[in-house]
């Protein structure tokens, strides 16, 4: 099951740059969240936040309160690989491992995490593959054929179930679907659509219509602050800030 | 199924899988300090004992018979310039052609035929060179000779030269020749004029590298050049190197000998470093002068 | 184009002295219009309307050019062609017994190679034993662990290490490794793993573990550097994959990047191992020049490079010779299969040999 996120005055910066400035949001848990906003107003940054993979890149920090459930993401004494085990991340560009089978791939997050038992891992991997509805399409080539050989939509929905299959309570997905072809995006976005029963997943898009097909809530980012963030359909029919609306209709962006 | 935090086995997990982090960290660093420490070693000895050893007698001299206290190693530094002199006057020319070749005609399967051959030639052993150089050469001549001694890294020389023009070609952008193909101007005449031109910097960064690399080679001299204990104007004759002398007066049972071998290498890392550490300024300081 | 006439064959003048003007429009015109063809045939038409001097200095330019790329074939050629042919003798003497025999005597005309080999094996492998952890872990620090400051001047040292020529390492290793292994290395060694046969007899310092241990120094450099390009060359969301599993930095580094890159890694092991057979002057300085087959690494030993450098200016008589340029044969086979298997492997990662596609 999933949880909800509380975000108290998040400050991000690269460097000396200050890339988010002070966001206060409440996710809801167990319902599909949407980042949207122009390029470079911080969508991206502040869901890598989340779970501290902003972090990683060389001079770069965040500070404030982020509450997954009961967790503070940014606690004193927190360890980030605890975090980012608990909160899974699908990226842009699927990224499966070629050096892997398709189960390994999915089993990579299982034994990094120490797991040795091989039937419970087999039933993971399934379970996995099956929330992910790919179930399917490999069962039968599961240790023959590479991750890597797949094509890009089966790979993205390999990079889900490779997220999946650690048992994270929230999945972050960065524009999972702006590489790929209409009809493994539409596929994606049905999967987002069951993935929520079980899981908060917070989406970022730069497709307004994606948003508004898939999430329940919607933030609008612009130039590192959020602007607003309310339910879907509010932002995408009566916004109250006039910024929301330009960006809505088109007049920037 | 994944243990949720709290519970004592993840701890314990965590434990070992924070030791491994750790270790690996120290292993990470270690390595790079075992690897950086017999550098310094080294060039703090060639400092200390070289300098010590070094003086105008021996920048000036040739060497005293043996027992004898001074001497120098004056003509094996200048035997080492003709040497090194012939070296580059053969195989740079050569090495700028084969690697004109590789990037302005042989985009094809003999093309790659050719990179494979230089690739070859490159890690050829350089006393495989030698012996082949000596046979063809040397026996024919029936002597040493500065000149075969030149030959054999000429040989080494080729394939970094060729490489090295290659690729700084290929980086000139194909608008630079079409302009000026457009303009009339021959292909030769552009080749030469705007592509080398244009890829110069690069070009002469790999000849700088290419003659580093040889100016320290020993063992292609060995059977070519041979070695002179006294001066030698005559490139057909057997001529002192440096390299050369200091193997010889390295495995040599005198002390003497020793510390100008000290004081040899001393000049001799000197001359490499500086080629080294020119290339890399011009390297780093902006690549291609008038590429866009 | 509606006019189809021969420039060359025109006896319209218009047409020679516009041609280069005419040129340029077109070819610009074409070019932005990405029409290869008719691109080239614009061209075509601009080296048709070059004045004939220029064909001549072109043809001949080319066929310059062609000659020294050919002349590396030539060289090759050359080298393989003198050594098969001096090393006629011996192999028409010894046969393929020839490194099989453990008997090196020059006074008695009996010459067997396996000392040799034995050695070459030995110092390189051990070379290899100790330079790849090393290798592998400065390549990792640099790329993975290393403060950006520090990156530039560590890769920088690593280099530097690969310019100092073969005699300085071997004035070195006589001077001062040598007698460090001697007076301390060794007699640890003895008293800690003596039991294993490895490490007993006299302690000379020079020996089969002073070359191993020089070689290693040499060909870190290679193998890090390739090690680092490979690394480098991992594209990044792998790593980011591995972290948002919820890795430890080490743990990222194994699955996200190492694995990704080994193939390449091998190569360099590889290209590394072809130096490490090769080396000749610092191995020469400290193996200790005696061809025997030992089992402890304290013992002396021989190298296939070091007795050609040792013994080719002095061999008396034809065999003798013959014997030595047969050894220098086996050794260019040897370099040659491992050299090529190694750019093979480190190509299949890097994609191909530099500056293959052109911008």
């Amino acid at each position: 099951m999933g949880v909800g996120i509380e975000v108290r005055g998040l400050n991000a910066w690269y460097g000396k740059n200050l890339a988010l400035k002070s966001i206060d949001m409440s996710v809801a848990a167990n319902h599909v969240t949407a980042v949207i906003g122009p390029s470079g107003c911080g969508k991206s940054t502040f869901v890598r936040c989340l779970n501290r993979m902003h972090e990683t890149i060389p001079e770069a920090r965040a500070e404030g309160l982020v509450k997954v459930g009961e967790m503070e993401v940014y606690g004193d004494g927190t360890d980030p690989v605890e975090i980012r085990r608990r909160i899974g991340m699908v990226f842009q560009k699927p990224n499966p491992f070629p050096t892997m089978s398709i189960y390994d791939n999915v089993a990579a997050g299982l034994r990094l995490n120490g797991f040795r038992n091989r039937k419970q891992m087999d039933e993971l991997v399934e379970r996995s593959l099956k929330l992910a509805a790919l179930w399917d399409e490999v069962k039968d080539a599961l240790h023959k054929k590479s991750g890597a050989s797949l094509s890009g939509g089966q790979q993205q929905r390999l990079c889900i179930a490779r997220s999946l299959a650690v048992e994270p309570e929230v999945l972050l997905m960065d524009e999972p679907a702006s590489a790929l072809d209409p009809i493994s995006t539409s596929k994606i976005e049905e999967l987002i659509f069951q993935l929520k029963q079980h899981y908060t997943v917070v989406i970022v898009t730069h497709n307004m219509q994606q948003a508004a097909r898939v999430a329940e809530f919607t933030g609008f980012f612009l130039m590192g602050s959020l602007i607003e963030y309310d339910k879907t359909e509010k932002i995408f029919t009566t916004p109250a800030d006039k910024r929301t609306e330009d960006y809505i209709t088109g007049r920037f962006g | 199924m994944l243990k949720k935090p709290g519970d004592a086995s993840t701890l314990k997990l965590s434990l070992w899988r924070r030791g491994m982090n750790q270790a690996a960290n120290g292993f990470a660093i270690g390595a790079a300090v075992l690897v950086i420490v017999p550098l310094m070693a080294i060039f703090i000895y060639l400092l200390i004992k070289g300098v010590g050893a070094l003086n105008w007698a021996f920048l000036t001299q040739t060497p005293k018979p043996v027992g004898e206290a001074g001497g120098g190693m004056a003509n094996a530094i200048v035997g080492s310039g003709v040497i090194l002199g012939i070296a580059s006057v053969i195989g740079i020319p050569m090495g700028i052609g084969c690697g004109i070749y590789l990037a302005e005609y042989g985009r094809d399967r003999f093309g790659d035929l050719v990179r494979f051959t230089a690739d070859v030639l490159n890690g050829v052993p350089s006393i495989v060179i030698g012996i082949a150089v000596y046979s063809l050469i040397v026996l024919r001549q029936k002597h040493f000779s500065a000149f075969s001694g030149g030959i054999a890294l000429s040989v080494m020389m080729i394939s970094t030269v060729a490489r090295a023009t290659e690729e700084m070609l290929l980086m000139v952008p194909n608008n630079v020749r079409e302009a000026a193909l457009g303009l009339g101007i021959p292909k030769w005449r552009t080749t030469l004029s705007i592509s080398l031109r244009t890829a110069s910097a690069g070009v002469i960064t790999g000849c700088m590298l290419a003659f580093a690399r040889v100016a320290g080679e020993t063992a292609p001299l060995l059977f070519t050049a041979f070695g002179n204990q006294y001066w030698n104007r005559n490139p057909n004759q057997p001529t002192a190197a440096l390299p050369l002398q200091i193997f010889t007066y390295a495995i040599s049972p005198f002390d003497e000998w020793h510390k100008q071998a000290w004081a040899g290498a001393l000049i001799l890392i000197v001359m490499i470093v500086a080629a080294v550490a020119a290339v890399r300024i011009t390297t780093s300081r902006g690549s291609l002068k008038g590429a866009s | 184009m509606s006019d189809s006439v021969d420039p060359m064959n025109s006896p319209d003048p218009v047409e020679q002295t516009h041609g280069p003007m005419t040129g340029i429009p077109a070819l610009a015109q074409a070019v932005s219009e990405r029409k290869t063809g008719v691109a080239s045939s614009v061209l075509q038409r601009i080296r048709d309307t070059q004045p004939r001097s220029s064909r001549l200095p072109d043809a001949t330019f080319r066929v310059l050019i062609l000659l020294t790329a050919a002349s590396v074939f030539a060289i090759v050629v050359f080298v393989v062609w003198e050594l098969v042919d001096k090393s006629r003798l011996s192999l028409h003497q010894f046969g393929i017994g020839f490194f099989f025999g453990h008997n090196w005597d020059p006074v008695n005309g009996d010459f067997g190679a396996m000392p040799f080999i034995f050695g070459t094996l030995v110092s390189s492998f051990l070379a290899l034993l100790l330079a790849v952890p090393l290798s592998v872990g400065v390549a990792v620090y640099v790329t993975e662990m290393c403060p950006i400051r520090l990156r530039a001047i560590i890769s920088f040292l690593v280099e530097l290490l690969a310019a100092i020529p073969s005699v300085i390492y071997g004035l070195w290793a006589i001077f001062v490794l040598a007698p460090l292994l001697r007076d301390y290395v060794e007699p640890f060694l003895a008293k800690t793993l003596g039991w294993t046969g490895f490490f007993s007899g006299p302690m000379y310092g020079l020996g089969m573990l002073a070359a191993g241990i020089i070689l290693a120094i040499m060909i870190v450099p290679i193998i890090a550097s390739i090690t680092r390009e490979v690394l480098t060359a991992v594209p990044q969301n792998q790593r980011e994959a591995v972290l948002a599993l919820g890795a430890t930095r080490w743990e990222m580094i194994r699955m996200g990047v190492l694995r990704n890159a080994r193939i390449g890694i091998v190569g360099g092991v590889i290209l590394g191992l072809g130096r490490a057979l090769g080396e000749t002057m610092a191995v020469t300085m400290v193996i200790g020049n005696r061809p025997e087959v030992a089992k402890s690494l304290f013992a002396p030993g021989y190298t296939m490079a070091s007795v050609i450098a040792n013994e080719f200016s002095e061999a008396t008589g034809d065999l003798y010779l013959s014997a030595l340029v047969e050894i220098g044969l086996a050794l260019f086979i040897v370099t040659l299969i491992v050299n090529a298997l190694a750019r093979l492997l480190v190509w299949s990662i890097t994609g191909g040999t530099t500056g293959r596609a052109r911008a």
